[in-house]
């Protein structure tokens, strides 16, 4: 029923989200430099530690390298060409949504993000991010009643600065890697949640990172913190316009689950991919890991990847309190030239602790896709298990895949378990659904969702269904 | 009787049709002409063009017709996809049902009845209207409700792959079947519940190509005419009792006629 129309109506639909604001912006020069860094700290009007966990991460990156282990290729990276910061320019101080200029409204509108009050969505809040800050975000103060804090990080610096001094980087560390590393010397804004004790969020949150401008780069930067016994789901979004140059979009995201805490983080990545040809798109360096601190937390990732040209990115999780969880459910699509490289790790530290990876990935057109995990059982991990799952679908026959899976054990009593097949869909399965009178298009559609599946399942039900039509509008015209 | 019947125009006119795949020609020259409330079988060694003559009338991408027409309805339909062709009124049923990983069988079904159904511009059924729909086809082929939650023809035994092919063949109320060996693999049980369910669902208006290798599908569904396949042609047409002496004398009587031909 609805289902099924709504993949007929999209597959013939171009990305959709490529449309540019015509916003006056205020810009930096480009480039990047201490005194770039102490400018993006001093627009922000961020505490002296602030700053100093900046610079200090800018120092360690000058010191790093670009990594180049990852199967992917793409022109070099010109981090001098880059603008650092661009905002919309608007009034200084905004206390309510009726001060937000309007072509911000109206383009998270068309973006299917209504924020204002008439319009918002019912049932989850919204922080919504436009180039290098955050616009709005729904429902504070029924969160607030609840004691949950969501809001802008930057905010957050203002408002809660305990708590980001406390947390900010400790699962993240600048000196991770060389995108983690820009990040925190450069990060503009992004979102920050604070689940206290013995709290259900009332609704899932759910930030939507716009990137409007083509010549600056995107670094958000989000954290998430679950006290004892609390739950949160969170719902991340990405659009950007199209533009025929390459887009830096390196984000970090922080998960703290603490005793009986659970977070579920769910994300659709449908950043703008570069045309037919593989010219333009996102270059999308993600660094994503959780922490399962306290006793029996868990954390679960779950991501569908649509978009971008290249995308590297390892939503993982350290587990180190006893009986932690750690899940990974991941759909991930490449056609035409994009390349992706992703996957997770899965690092047992506490005993007992369990983690379950399950990665789809389909490849069309000329694309590359590639599954990259490691599962690490340390020593004091006696009695945990891991399961993996990786399955790879090809669609024509200039697409690859790989999988990548990186296994390290230093605890006997632990149980490591690893599948993996890749399948093509096959002449005979298509001329079947169609002998049914199912059409063509809808046919590879429905195999797909069904490959899909077992992630679908994991995702909230509104993104299951925006999923579904995502992969349907992606893979138009890659089979035949 | 089948002067009667031929008072109407014909469902399926095969027409002089030759068809190759990879250059290698299949069928020579092949004719069949199938009128309403018609059940025609069409029998022949392994090799001959049987199931491939039901694969092109279906519209399998991997074979070119070289000569002749396929008429449906009047309508030459040469040029058709297999979904236009399925929506239509033209159903396959698969000699062996192919596995699809991940996709609902209910879903499948309901898609697939939507699909003729919008072409007969009946309403599509929603969820719950199909299920309704789907649990009296059901008991047609006896099968259990499980196995509408499992994946297509997925670890289905090969008797539970057949009925579904004829539970597909209910819900669409095709205006021609071609049953492509579907008494294969089958005990006698599941060959009587595929036949009744065969029968059930044809009426007046529908014509069936029963292809098979045995007469043990024909006791239970008696066809008006059967063709002997060799070599890409029909070579021999005759009434009900034409394969009951092909089980008598095997395929090397047949031998005889393509020498003749």
């Amino acid at each position: 029923m609805v289902k099924e129309n709504l993949v007929k109506d999209v597959v013939k639909e171009p990305y959709k989200y490529g449309f540019v604001t015509d916003i006056e912006t205020e810009k930096i020069e480009k480039g990047l430099n201490e005194d770039i860094i102490k400018l993006i700290s001093q627009k922000k009007e961020e505490p002296k530690f602030l700053l100093d966990f900046r610079l200090k991460a800018f120092k360690k990156w000058q010191k790093m390298k670009e990594p180049d282990w990852a199967s992917l290729g793409y022109k070099k990276i010109d981090y001098q060409d880059i603008i650092y910061y661009s905002a919309p320019k608007q009034k200084e101080k905004i206390s309510s949504l009726d001060e937000v200029d309007p072509k911000l409204l109206e383009t998270f509108d068309k973006l299917g993000i209504p924020l204002t009050e008439q319009k918002k969505l019912s049932n989850v809040a919204v922080d919504a991010v436009f180039d290098s800050v955050s616009i709005a975000t729904t429902f504070r103060e029924e969160l607030a009643e609840h004691g949950v804090i969501f809001c802008s990080i930057s905010e957050a610096v203002k408002n809660h600065a305990d708590l980001i001094e406390k947390y900010l980087g400790t699962v993240v560390p600048a000196s991770d890697n060389y995108f983690a590393a820009l990040n925190s010397a450069v990060f503009s804004d992004g979102s920050f949640v604070y689940i206290p004790k013995g709290v259900n969020c009332p609704m899932d949150l759910s930030s939507y990172f716009r990137i409007n401008s083509g010549d600056s780069g995107q670094f958000e930067r989000t954290l998430i913190i679950a006290e004892e016994s609390s739950s949160v789901s969170y719902l991340e979004g990405c659009t950007a316009p199209m533009f025929d140059t390459n887009t830096l979009h390196a984000a970090v995201v922080e998960l703290i689950a603490l005793d009986d805490a659970s977070i579920k983080y769910s994300t659709v990545q449908n950043w703008y991919a570069g045309d037919e040809e593989g010219i333009g798109g996102i270059f999308n360096f993600v660094t994503k890991r959780g922490k399962c601190l306290g006793k029996r937390s868990k954390i679960s990732w779950s991501q569908v990847e649509t978009g971008s040209a290249i995308t590297w990115k390892y939503p993982s999780c350290l587990l180190l309190g006893e009986e932690s969880v750690g899940e990974f459910y991941s759909v991930a699509l490449t056609n035409n030239l994009q390349q992706a490289d992703t996957g997770t790790k899965m690092i047992h530290i506490g005993p007992k602790t369990k983690s379950t990876i399950v990665s789809k990935g389909i490849s069309a057109g000329n694309s590359k896709n590639s599954y990259r995990g490691l599962v690490k059982m340390g020593t004091k991990a006696k009695g945990s298990r891991n399961y993996s799952q990786c399955d790879s679908m090809l669609i024509g026959d200039q697409a690859s895949a790989n999988t990548f899976p990186y296994i390290k054990s230093q605890q006997p009593n632990s149980e490591i378990e690893h599948e993996a097949s890749t399948c093509r869909i096959s002449e005979d399965q298509l001329f079947y659904l169609q002998s049914r009178g199912i059409e063509f298009e809808e046919s590879v559609s429905m195999m797909v969702s069904g490959f899909c599946r077992d992630v679908f399942n994991q995702l909230p039900m509104e993104f299951a269904a925006e999923a579904d039509k995502l992969l349907a509008l992606k893979l138009e015209g890659s089979v035949g | 009787m089948q002067s009667k019947m031929k008072e109407s125009d014909p469902i399926l006119e095969v027409e002089n049709l030759s068809a190759s795949t990879d250059n290698l020609p299949i069928l020579k020259g092949v004719s069949l002409t199938v009128y309403p409330g018609e059940i025609h079988a069409i029998m022949g060694r392994n090799g001959c063009g049987k199931s491939t003559l039901s694969k092109i009338i279906a519209g399998h991408p991997s074979y070119n017709i070289t000569k002749g027409d396929i008429k449906f309805l009047g309508e030459n339909i040469n040029s058709l996809e297999p979904e236009e062709r399925a929506q239509s009124g033209i159903f396959l049923g698969f000699q062996y049902p192919i596995e699809i990983p991940g996709v609902s069988n209910l879903e499948f079904l309901r898609v697939s009845t939507n699909a003729r159904r919008k072409f007969l511009n009946k309403e599509e059924l929603d969820t719950f209207d199909f299920e309704e729909l789907v649990k009296k086809k059901l008991e047609i082929v006896k099968m259990d409700h499980a196995f509408l939650s499992r994946s297509v023809n997925q670890g289905f035994s090969g008797g539970e792959k057949k009925r579904n092919e004829i539970l597909q063949m209910a819900l669409l109320e095709p205006k021609i079947a071609i049953l492509d060996e579907t008494d294969s693999g089958l005990d006698i049980d599941a060959l009587r519940i595929v036949a009744s369910g065969i029968k059930k669902i044809s009426n007046t208006q529908t014509g069936i190509i029963l292809i098979t290798h045995y007469q043990r599908l024909l006791d239970e569904i008696e066809p008006n005419f059967v063709h002997v396949m060799a070599d890409g042609k029909i070579i021999k047409t005759g009434g009900s009792d034409l394969a009951l002496e092909l089980e008598k004398k095997g395929y090397e009587w047949t031998d005889n006629f393509v020498k003749e031909t």
